[in-house]
């Protein structure tokens, strides 16, 4: 809170949105050069089966509540999905405009209807006329939201238990703040509270409210509580004070003020996956003088977006290929002063398929830092999923065949709960659509029901 | 070498403020343009005195001066008179302006009047010792009418043409007109790139009919010098412009200039001249088209993106005839299927990429036969026999 701070003004200036909206002539040239494809690859590469032609048309044709409609009756959180989704891996990537100029820009015009009807507060749906089942979600991000929504307009009582003290999960917490601010976040969680949903939040299912009891009380019970924190690297040093879990630091980037306590320092971030990426430039932002990537593999089994990549070298991240931390080193009052890496190599591929990294002998060296973030991946909600008595591997919930059923036929999954082990996907924008089916599913199954007895 | 036409000298000296609007398309401005603005916006005497200075200063070019006067005998004379005098290289007649003018039975309205048209034309070249144009109307139901009633006159060439009576638009807001003036609109003259296949069609009407024999200005929605080359080919032996410098300024006319010159070294033409009329007598009317003539649409999959425009075009609206397929390793093509397909060209217009699909022409075994062939080999009525009537 120092007043001769010139620097902090500028610090919360690093953490509002960095790429700029495209303007209106921008937005109506852009989707006049959409060709309205018919049965369009763009389409087909949306995981949420957003009709991207549509909504790009009524851009054209000035219908902007129309367009925002399409996007969100797709994809519920879809003005987040259209700042975060990898694109050009997607809707950007199966452009036909590849073959013959440029493609379209996809995700810049979904953002443009998006915030569209963010900034003319346009309510875009109505609840369902209530069909008196009661379905609880555990968990208000993308998935959660998603099969909340779809529920909600359905016609159930729908209740989501949210641990964290606002919605929005992954989208309001753990995508900083530079992509993705957290007003976006909130306004599509406002788009389904507005339909009679009620946010618990607060709340942790397990210690606040039992989970047998929401298989009690409740027709369905969606399991969308993602994952948990980053687990620990089993290296010396690594309970020191300056030593952070990447999704914590994130996270404090978009609750709190901003700290000036990173201006100048050296950081070194393990791990080299998109949340890797995120703890580096937020790094950077905080004023950090030098980041360090440090990641046991090469670049070409990096599992960050190339554009997360990109972005990061153009903020000034470093990395170190093929470099293993073995140390944290400190000085005696138990600040950081660097950390001990050792070279590797890649050898055959492991169980996963991916080639194992093996330490080269002897070639430890030290990296000078000042402190160090983990973002090797995050752990699972075992204790919670394991209170709900469904089963799983590691921690991935195990689902029955070609559903999003557990082994308990209430209890529903979706989202990152389910990523891992070969199942699943974990963008935002897949959850989205997991949380659909999710919803599609248990109605199907419920109402199913109620035609029997009827 | 080219000249500039003064904007219509005559009176009464007198406007509206709001006077322009125009049509975008997809984004893209000025595709049309409408306009509600009368004739000059000073005295006589100010551009006579105007002319006569910028002739003075560009000797090698040509001045036309265009005139608008009521449909008096007098009238004509005095104006030509007067002008005669400042060194114009010629007169053009506006019997074509649609609005404001016509309503005080000047322009359009004298020009929908065949023998208006004739007795001014007459009355005009009385006076003048400069050529005479006659700019032409397009709001009347066949231009030739006019047209040969200016030769008869006397025309030495003819014009056209003028702008086709429009209203730009509606604010759907507001509701009014656009443009409007303090809440009220009235119909006004559109030009621009949107008029040129109306304007060429007039051209090249005239052109072909042997009774209109002086040369043709070609006017409406020229850009470039690809407008230009066609506006030639179809008989015009010049033409104006002006929206596109509206739009874009005069430095256009550079590459007009460039453009056509360029082409004509390309294709090995010595003089503008030797191209111009040379597609008139590829025009006919449809009785004289070739009723056995084939061509069918065909798919380079090399080319196409698979957008699949040309599928959902041609069987929605067209003949059916374009499959959504999948090869062997399950990649989408499209393929026509030539028996069913009437040539219609609909998939190769909505084809965003050039030469993915192209218009093949199929060698026939049946001899050509045209519509009036056909009739008069019946023993019936042919359209030749009609115009005849006519």
């Amino acid at each position: 809170m120092s007043m001769t701070s010139p620097l902090k003004g500028g610090l919360e200036i690093n953490f509002q949105e960095a790429e700029r909206g495209l303007s209106p002539r921008e937005a109506l040239e852009e989707s006049n050069r959409c060709l309205y494809c018919y049965d369009a690859p763009c389409i087909q590469a949306c995981p949420t089966g957003i009709d991207i032609p549509g909504f790009i048309k009524k851009i054209a044709s000035g219908n902007f509540k129309g367009s925002a409609k399409t996007i969100m009756t797709a994809n519920p959180v879809g003005a987040s999905c259209a700042r975060v989704c990898p694109t050009e891996e997607l809707c950007e990537g199966a452009c036909v405009l590849n073959h013959s100029t440029k493609p379209i820009m996809i995700g810049n015009l979904q953002r443009y209807s998006t915030d569209w009807a963010i900034q003319n507060k346009q309510a875009l749906f109505k609840a369902g006329k209530k069909n008196g089942k009661k379905v609880a979600i555990v968990g208000s991000g993308p998935a959660g939201l998603s099969a909340a929504r779809e529920l909600a307009l359905l016609g159930y009582s729908v209740t989501i238990f949210e641990a964290e003290k606002n919605p929005g999960g992954l989208n309001t917490y753990g995508i900083v703040s530079f992509r993705l601010p957290q007003s976006i976040s909130y306004w599509e969680v406002e788009q389904v509270k507005s339909l009679d949903v009620d946010i618990k939040t607060n709340t942790r299912v397990g210690v606040d409210v039992s989970a047998n009891q929401l298989t009690a009380d409740y027709d369905a019970v969606i399991l969308a509580i993602g994952m948990s924190d980053v687990p620990k690297l089993g290296i010396e040093g690594e309970d020191l004070a300056e030593v952070y879990d990447a999704i914590d630091f994130v996270k404090a980037t978009k609750t709190g003020a901003i700290t000036d306590k990173f201006i100048g320092k050296k950081m070194a971030v393990i791990g080299a996956g998109n949340t890797a990426i995120d703890a580096a430039t937020c790094s950077v932002r905080l004023g950090a003088e030098q980041v360090s990537i440090i990641y046991r593999r090469t670049q070409k089994e990096m599992t960050a977006y190339d554009f997360e990549f990109e972005f990061a070298k153009q903020e000034g991240v470093g990395f170190h290929w093929l470099t293993a931390p073995s140390r944290i080193l400190s000085d005696e009052s138990g600040q950081v002063t660097g950390i001990e890496c050792v070279k590797m190599v890649l050898s055959e591929a492991g169980e996963d398929g991916r080639r194992r990294p093996v330490q080269i002998t002897g070639s430890e060296f030290v990296i000078p830092v000042d402190g160090v973030i983990r973002a090797i991946g995050q752990s699972r909600y075992v204790g919670l999923i394991e209170q709900f008595g469904i089963q799983h591997d590691d921690g991935v919930v195990t689902l029955e065949g070609d559903s999003y059923r557990t082994s308990n036929d209430k209890i529903f999954a979706c989202g990152d709960v389910i990523f891992g082990k070969g199942q699943g996907e974990a963008m935002v924008v897949s959850a989205a659509q997991q949380g659909k089916k999710t919803a599609y599913e248990i109605d199907s199954i419920l109402m199913g029901e109620a035609v029997d007895i009827a | 070498m080219g000249g500039a036409v003064w904007k219509t000298l005559g009176d009464p000296i007198l406007n509206v403020s709001s006077r322009f609007a125009a049509v975008s398309f997809n984004g893209q401005r000025v595709a049309g343009f409408n306009n509600i603005e009368l004739i000059t916006d000073r005295p006589l005497e100010v551009n006579l005195k105007e002319i006569y200075e910028t002739k003075k200063r560009f000797p090698d070019h040509a001045i036309i001066a265009s005139v608008m006067v009521e449909p008096q005998q007098e009238k004509w004379h005095e104006i030509i008179k007067r002008i005669e005098d400042v060194g114009v290289d010629g007169y053009e007649l506006n019997f074509g302006c649609p609005h404001g003018m016509a309503e005080r039975g000047m322009g359009a309205a004298s020009g929908q009047v065949p023998e208006l048209v004739e007795k001014q034309t007459y009355w005009a070249k009385e006076a003048a010792s400069k050529p005479v144009i006659v700019k032409l109307t397009p709001n009347i139901t066949d231009i030739t009418v006019t047209a040969e009633a200016a030769v008869r006159g006397g025309a030495d060439a003819i014009s056209m043409i003028n702008t086709i009576n429009s209203l730009a638009g509606v604010d759907i807001h507001s509701w009014n007109t656009i443009p409007h003036v303090g809440g009220k609109g009235a119909h006004g003259g559109y030009c621009g790139p949107a008029v040129k296949p109306i304007a060429l069609n007039m051209v090249a009407e005239c052109a072909r009919n042997k009774m209109i024999n002086v040369p043709i200005s070609g006017i409406g929605g020229i850009s470039n010098w690809q407008d230009t080359v066609e506006f030639l080919l179809m008989g015009s032996t010049g033409v104006q412009i002006c929206t596109a410098a509206m739009h874009h300024g005069f430095r256009i006319v550079e590459d007009l200039i460039d453009g056509l010159s360029n082409y004509l070294d390309e294709k090995g033409i010595s003089s503008v001249m030797d191209i111009v009329g040379k597609s008139v007598p590829r025009y006919s009317d449809w009785g004289n088209l070739d009723l056995n003539y084939k061509v069918v649409a065909r798919i380079d999959n090399d080319v196409c993106i698979n957008c699949n425009k040309c599928h959902i075009a041609c069987e929605d609206t067209s003949h059916q005839c374009i499959d959504m397929l999948k090869d062997a390793s399950g990649s989408s093509f499209l393929r026509v299927r030539e028996e069913d397909c009437v040539g219609c060209n609909l998939c190769s217009i909505v084809c965003p990429v050039d030469g993915a699909i192209n218009m093949i022409e199929l060698t026939n075994e049946l001899p050509p036969m045209t519509w009036n062939e056909r009739q008069s080999l019946l023993g019936g009525i042919s359209s030749e026999s009609v115009d005849f009537v006519k």
